[in-house]
């Protein structure tokens, strides 16, 4: 009795924390995931942070948004303005339209939250540009994360047209202009462009229904998608443990870093407010998409400066730059001056998609990598990289053609040709440039490990000769620039067999073979330096 | 008559009978033609007449042609009303510095009373617009709602949606509506300077005129407030993506970079 009495009153004494605990974990079985995970380990790297602000961007883009749909009417009803913005006194208008002015105008924090959820998506989708060229360049895309590097390319793909449906609410004449632009591209769409034109729009463009349409597409479906796709992203991320640069006591079997409890949690807990705080200062400054001044739609109506929000500006930049070619054959028109550019458009962005896999063919790479490469040491992929960037940058002046004109006191005509050149040649230039940089680096490193570094000391040797001190590297230096694995091309095998017969080789093949030598034959790295060398040199007796 | 039929060959001869036939002609003109212009001769219009033509020889004529007809390097100006002068010269425009795509706006080098001589010099050489009175283009009364339709639908195509400007084919461009004097604002839709359709009473009553003019009052950046902070130039979208990568994510990538390098390290021992 007494026993069952005190055992009653002592465990009436435990603490909160633990009886809640004891409550939970046999229903939710918190403990076991728990204790596998909060001590996972972090490597410590500014560029590791970049995904972080993709996500911290997406939580304030859901928390915004949340707060802007208490107010936005997403409807093409007509009204006529009586609001307290003067210059619209009157003007006639889509209720959506109206709502925004509202939200701007007479909503307590409005303009101030939907100018945090606009710049938050312009970061957002920069943030992501920057974090899979990061991945690119180190090349974390390697096995076995070929399918995350999906799912986080999926995200970037969907957050541009998440991004193109929320601008083009309001149904201001800037983003009415966008959806014109995007009609047009589906009415280039050959046979059945009009169809889908009138599926879309719900009857002849504008119509009323586009908004509503895209309003559910913007605020559920594809934010319901890229949350999903952001936590498969997240777990993959938390099973494959994250890479590592190349360093001392860092291997392909380990992850050197923090816990993420506490101090992991404390400083990506910390980073979010502060990413919090940059966009929300920015939003408090800095005005962005003032709709009020582009007055409701028309679709007879369009003004100059017409442009999308930047991560569709390539596209923008596509259909600038083409020629107005059509071809017009039996009553019906093909107009290639929009429905080229509507091709290239999912090129360009799948072209660095199937990046991963294409190298791993070339390469016949099958290994699985958790030590991320130098982006020198790769040189042809760096190239491809920068080629890539090149282009997407050249197609973002053809997209704001007009301001480069204006602004730099160019001729817009020049400029458009300069991009169509461009379009060709800078990627090209830019793949050799950078190739040629990173080969120079690579001697660089060689020269390093067996020199030494430059110290900028000069000394005059007894005899009169100077000469300039070289100081060694320490030994966790020499690791970084000597860690990485050198693979050899692929080998097609001989030419001829046994007999001297000529092999017959499967021309695929040799094309693999070819490329494989472009990446790890002798012009695509510098061989690093051996044991040997290093030895001979630092034995004293080679040294010059 | 040997004489004659020796000379008749000359190699001046036919020269001298061009200017033979061009005197006789100007001659006779000058004696017989009306003189419709020649009455009233000391008036306060035809003394700025006189005055403006002498101020057109000097500035204008190397270009314009001594009488305003115009040669390779300038328009003919007979017809163009005394708004254009008033315009042109009133902005700087005029004289022309240098040849190029477009004349820009630059210092006025006439002051407002010898623009309205040249204005009456140039409107005496055949009728066009005049320059309007301060009621035509006064903004106040305007209706800048209708204002800001009426220039989504005529003019922001290449003027943007608050009058900010915009490029135009081969180095043209439509200049800054910011800051311009609406008198000049209506002489430009009056007359439509170099690239710039003309905007004639017929097609766009005064009162319209007024409403726009108002408009561009209400969303001239320099004397009204931007209820969103810093307005990047009013230029959309392609300003705003260079602030979000250049300070938003410029600022974050250096606080990742601060928070890396500010990481517990183990003790050295």
């Amino acid at each position: 009795m007494s026993t069952t009495t005190e055992g009653s009153t002592r465990r009436g004494k435990k603490p909160v924390g633990q009886r809640a605990a004891e409550w939970t974990d046999p229903r939710l079985g918190l403990y076991k995931l728990a204790k596998s995970n909060l001590r996972k380990i972090f490597p410590d790297h500014w560029s590791f942070m970049l995904g972080e602000i993709c996500l911290y961007s997406f939580i304030i883009l859901i928390l915004t948004g949340v707060y802007l749909t208490l107010f936005f009417h997403p409807s093409m009803n007509e009204v006529v303005y009586h609001g307290p913005y003067a210059p619209l006194q009157g003007v006639r208008m889509s209720e959506a339209y109206a709502s925004t002015l509202h939200i701007s105008f007479e909503v307590r924090g409005g303009l101030l939250i939907r100018q945090i959820h606009h710049w938050a998506a312009l970061i957002f989708i920069a943030a992501m540009l920057v974090h899979m060229m990061r991945v690119f360049f180190t090349g974390g895309f390697r096995k076995p994360r070929e399918i995350n590097w999906l799912f986080g390319w999926t995200l970037l793909f969907l957050g541009m047209f998440t991004g193109f449906t929320g601008y083009s609410l309001p149904d201001d004449l800037l983003s009415g202009t966008g959806i014109r632009f995007a009609d047009g591209a589906v009415l280039a769409t050959p046979v059945v462009g009009s169809y889908l034109s009138f599926f879309l729009f719900g009857g002849e463009f504008p119509g009323h229904d586009i908004v509503a349409r895209f309003y559910s597409i913007h605020i559920l479906l594809l934010p319901g998608l890229m949350a999903g796709l952001l936590t498969a992203h997240l777990i993959l991320v938390f099973y494959h443990k994250h890479t590592q640069f190349p360093g001392a006591g860092k291997t392909e079997k380990n992850v050197v870093g923090m816990p993420l409890l506490p101090i992991y949690a404390a400083k990506a807990g910390g980073f979010f407010f502060l990413v919090f705080g940059v966009i929300a200062a920015i939003a408090a400054t800095v005005s962005i998409n003032p709709i009020w001044t582009m007055g409701p739609y028309r679709p007879d109506q369009v003004s100059t400066g017409a442009q999308p929000d930047w991560y569709m500006g390539f596209s923008e930049g596509l259909i600038r730059v083409m020629p107005g070619w059509e071809i017009n054959a039996w009553g019906h028109t093909l107009v290639l001056g929009v429905f080229i550019p509507l091709m290239i458009f999912p090129v360009v962005l799948a072209a660095i998609a199937v990046y991963p896999f294409i190298e791993a063919w070339v390469t016949g790479d099958k290994g699985e990598h958790h030590i991320l490469d130098r982006p020198r040491n790769r040189p042809v992929r760096t190239g491809l990289g920068m080629a890539w960037l090149s282009l997407y940058f050249v197609l973002l002046i053809g997209g704001g053609n007009d301001l480069w004109a204006t602004h730099f006191h160019l001729s817009l005509n020049w400029i458009t040709w300069f991009v169509r050149i461009g379009f060709f040649v800078v990627p090209v230039l830019t793949f050799l440039v950078t190739k040629r940089i990173c080969l120079g680096l690579q001697r660089r490193d060689r020269d390093k490990v067996l020199h030494g570094r430059e110290t900028g000391i000069i000394k005059r040797l007894p005899h009169g000769e100077y000469i300039e001190v070289h100081e060694p590297l320490s030994q966790e230096q020499r690791h970084v620039l000597t860690a990485h694995v050198q693979p050899e091309p692929i080998d097609p095998g001989p030419e001829v067999d046994e007999n001297g017969v000529e092999r017959k080789i499967n021309p695929v093949s040799k094309v693999r073979a070819k490329l494989s030598r472009g990446f790890y034959g002798e012009n695509g790295q510098i061989a690093k330096p051996t044991v040997e060398e290093y030895e001979e040199i630092t034995s004293g007796h080679g040294h010059h | 008559m040997k004489k004659l039929s020796a000379r008749r060959r000359h190699p001046l001869a036919a020269l001298v009978v061009l200017l033979l036939a061009l005197a006789v002609t100007g001659g006779l003109y000058a004696a017989l033609a009306p003189a419709p212009k020649a009455q009233a001769d000391d008036s306060a219009q035809s003394l700025a007449i006189e005055q403006g033509k002498k101020l057109y020889s000097v500035g204008c004529a190397s270009c314009h042609g001594t009488s305003g007809q115009g040669s390779s390097d300038g328009p003919s100006l007979v017809g163009v009303g005394s708004a254009a002068v008033d315009f042109q010269v009133g902005t700087g425009r005029m004289p022309a510095q240098q040849p190029g795509a477009q004349i820009p706006k630059k210092k006025v080098i006439y002051d407002q009373a010898e623009i309205d001589q040249l204005a009456a010099y140039i409107a005496s050489l055949g009728p066009g617009p005049a320059v309007p009175t301060k009621d035509q283009y006064s903004p106040t009364g305007a209706d800048a709602g209708k204002g800001g339709e009426l220039f989504r639908t005529n003019c922001a195509q290449c003027h943007n949606f608050v009058g900010k400007g915009g490029a135009l084919t081969n180095g043209k461009y439509a200049p800054t509506l910011q800051g311009v004097a609406p008198k000049h604002i209506y002489e430009a839709m009056l007359t439509g300077p170099q690239s710039m359709p003309s905007f004639p009473d017929s097609t766009m009553p005064q009162d319209t005129k007024a409403d726009i003019i108002a408009y561009l009052k209400e969303v001239d950046s320099s004397t009204s407030k931007n209820p969103g902070g810093l307005s990047l130039g009013s230029i959309g979208p392609v300003s705003e993506g260079l602030v979000a990568w250049v300070f938003g994510l410029g600022l974050l990538l250096g606080i990742a970079t601060w928070i890396a390098a500010r990481t517990t390290k183990a003790k050295k021992s």
